[in-house]
């Protein structure tokens, strides 16, 4: 289902999905031919959530994300050029190299820290919100995390303290488990979660919480506009699971591209592998928006063509700067420590 | 001897500790357990399908996990609780610092806690700052835990089975970029006393006292120095509680010269620990000044080379070593 959005609002969505998209694919090279090194988390799967949630916020709105960042950051704006250098340990990253893949971050659009300790976020969530109501300031907080982050003791925490003070933030969180490794097939359960649905965890502190389609635009554009709406008139915490159904790719612990993304796989799968070919047909979330876009005659398959080239040709500028971009100077090591 | 892969001494550990004991319980990733995202990882699954009713997987709760461990050790069983990235322990801190370490001395002796809290610490390459630390003297400043510090193949099969068998929490703290390192190890049932320093290589010009890791790349270094004449005693306390001071301090009275290589931060860190007991013991044996290789005093950049710029790298612990005999 598209956004009840206008045609250059949808195309917008689009440009990012793509951006995301071949971003991702292109950090994958990058760590084969051994540009960084370390673990990494890649967003594929989860575009039409993380894309179509950020739209609904404001520009003073703030945001916590994680290890799973990537996306966050690509689908508020970040300029992918400064968010490779930042992955590839450049000076001109956003970190200026002291936070790599793990930590992203962009404070001018709204981002405050990015925790790669699971769970790590969710209780400043509830500070900036706090804060935020404090100065009766009408911002909300946007707490992006995994299914996993419930696991930990601190979201149950935090989800008491919400909703005893009203706190206004959204807990998104990404449950990118559908029919994935270690989760029983056909469900969407969490294989270490006692609480099932995860909403019964939220939901126990009395913070309402609903599922949503995590590769729907529409149905997540949908849920979120309205949370942010209740959230706004001063309602207080609001909790939505995307679901999304794991991409092949991330199967193991090193992502491997299965097959390029192409706005042609949208119609015609044949070049993709068999083991993977339900997932770019059922569950890729930025070929069933593609799909959406030209059944719904929002724009025709070459106008798409058109934006998946600029996408391209951004991204290989992004790799280009990333690649000419210095590393920090050693010394650089030393500063930041304090304010 | 026959000589094994690190990696592969300590999945035998694992295995023998598993046949021997009953009680010995291992909360792991079942798919990687021990191993962290090493490429031998998977090794370790065999082991968990031979004994699925004391492996087992626990959801991402280290501070449950933990506690359980503690518990179930209170309650009779020799739990081994991987937190996997040493930087996670922090989760289950209140547990393993203010619940098990104290437990016998508060009881007055009566409740004995006989858990093992695995971790794998330090630098490891791209970590950055949230999975990279080496929290051993953190732990160290929480007396009733004792520390274990594996450096060779040997150490980690007759640590590990120490480690289970004493009658107090422990904390195993592993490097992954040990795994690969090849070494002689026995096949009987060795096990290897807490508290027994190894002079890992003999020497009469410096002492370098070294600990997990910084062990082998202090071997490398001595190594290099020797050719240029430069004897470099290389000494692994193996456990920081109990310590064996009395070999390091034998040594450094021979010597009477000391550089201490550790992962841990500079400001109270291990080395700073040490360097005060050498200081208070064996002051007037000096001949110089001792000297530490940290890891700076700085959380942990991602960019690699300022990560290594940081580190107790090969570089500074020679320009160390050449300092302590200049
Ligand atoms: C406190 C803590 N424990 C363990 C880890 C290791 N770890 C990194 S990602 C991850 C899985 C997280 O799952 P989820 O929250 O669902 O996020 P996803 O990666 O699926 O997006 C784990 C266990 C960690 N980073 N922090
Ligand atoms: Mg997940």
């Amino acid at each position: 289902m598209l956004p009840t959005l206008n045609r250059e609002q949808l195309m917008d969505l689009c440009r990012r999905m793509f951006r995301i998209r071949h971003f991702e694919e292109k950090l994958i090279l990058l760590h084969t031919e051994g540009r960084f090194s370390g673990h990494y988390h890649v967003y594929i799967g989860q575009e039409a959530t993380g894309v179509p949630a950020l739209s609904c916020l404001g520009p003073d709105d703030y945001l916590f994300t994680t290890h799973r960042n990537h996306g966050h950051l690509l689908a508020r704006g970040a300029d992918p050029a400064r968010l490779l250098a930042e992955i590839l340990g450049r000076r001109d990253g956003y970190n200026k190299g002291k936070g790599g893949t793990f930590h992203t971050n962009v404070s001018a659009l709204g981002f405050f820290h990015t925790s790669a300790v699971v769970a790590g976020i969710i209780p400043l969530a509830g500070g900036a919100a706090y804060a935020a109501k404090a100065k009766k300031s009408g911002q909300i907080t946007v707490c992006l995390f995994g299914d996993g982050a419930l696991e930990e003791g601190a979201a149950p925490e935090s989800f008491n303290i919400a909703s005893l003070w009203k706190l206004p933030v959204l807990y998104l969180c990404e449950n990118n488990g559908k029919y994935g490794r270690g989760r029983a097939v056909g469900a969407v359960r969490s294989s270490t979660m006692a609480a099932y649905p995860l909403t019964d965890l939220p939901a126990a502190y009395k913070i309402p919480a609903q599922q949503v389609d995590g590769v729907d635009a529409g149905a997540v554009h949908g849920a979120v506009s309205e949370a942010v709406k209740k959230i706004r008139q001063g309602e207080g915490p609001q909790f939505i699971e995307a679901q999304t159904v794991r991409w092949p790719g991330s199967e193991s612990n090193w992502p491997v591209v299965p097959v390029p993304t192409d706005v042609s796989l949208a119609w015609d799968s044949s070049a993709v592998p068999e083991a993977v070919k339900e997932w770019y047909r059922e569950s890729d979330p930025v070929l069933t928006f593609v799909r959406e876009l030209v059944e719904g005659k929002v724009a025709t398959r070459e106008e798409i063509g058109q934006v998946e080239e600029k996408v391209r040709e951004e991204i290989a500028r992004a790799v280009e700067f990333a690649l000419a971009s210095p590393y920090p100077e050693l010394e650089t090591a030393l500063r930041d420590v304090f304010a | 001897m026959r000589e094994i892969a690190y990696y592969e001494a300590k999945l035998e550990a694992l295995r023998e500790i598993l046949a021997a004991d009953e009680r010995v319980h291992l909360i792991t990733d079942t798919t990687t357990g021990f191993l962290g995202l090493s490429p031998q990882r998977t090794r370790f699954r065999e082991i968990a399908e031979r004994y699925p009713e004391r492996v087992i997987s626990p959801p991402i709760s280290e501070l449950a996990s933990c506690g359980l461990g503690i518990g179930a050790a209170m309650a009779g069983l020799r739990p081994v609780v991987d937190v996997v990235t040493a930087s996670f322990i922090f989760e289950a801190w209140p547990q393993v610092v203010n619940e098990a370490a104290n437990a016998f001395y508060m009881s007055g002796g009566q409740t004995r806690a006989p858990v093992v809290f695995h971790v794998l610490h330090g630098l490891r390459g791209g970590g950055a700052a949230q999975h990279s630390h080496s929290p051993q003297a953190m732990l160290w400043n929480a007396p009733g835990l004792e520390i274990v510090l594996p450096s060779s193949p040997r150490d980690v099969k007759g640590l590990l089975k120490t480690a289970v068998s004493t009658d107090n929490p422990t904390v195993f703290l592993d490097h992954g970029l040990l795994f690969d390192v090849r070494g002689p190890v026995p096949e009987n049932d060795e096990r290897i006393p807490f508290g027994q320093a190894d002079i890992k290589r003999k020497g009469k010009d410096v002492t370098v006292i070294a600990t997990s890791y910084m062990v082998q790349r202090s071997l490398t270094v001595a190594d290099r120095l020797a050719s240029e004449g430069i004897d470099v005693e290389v000494v692994d306390p193996r456990t920081l509680v109990p310590l064996d001071f009395a070999t390091l301090l034998a040594s450094v009275e021979k010597t009477r010269r000391v550089v201490i290589v550790d992962e841990c931060r500079q400001s109270c860190g291990v080395a700073a620990e040490l360097a005060a007991r050498i200081a208070e013991a064996g002051f007037d044996k000096l001949k110089a000044p001792v000297r530490r290789v940290t890891t700076l005093d700085v959380p942990v950049p991602f960019s690699r080379p300022l990560e290594d710029f940081i580190s107790p790298s090969e570089a500074r612990i020679t320009e160390a070593i050449r300092a302590a005999l200049r």
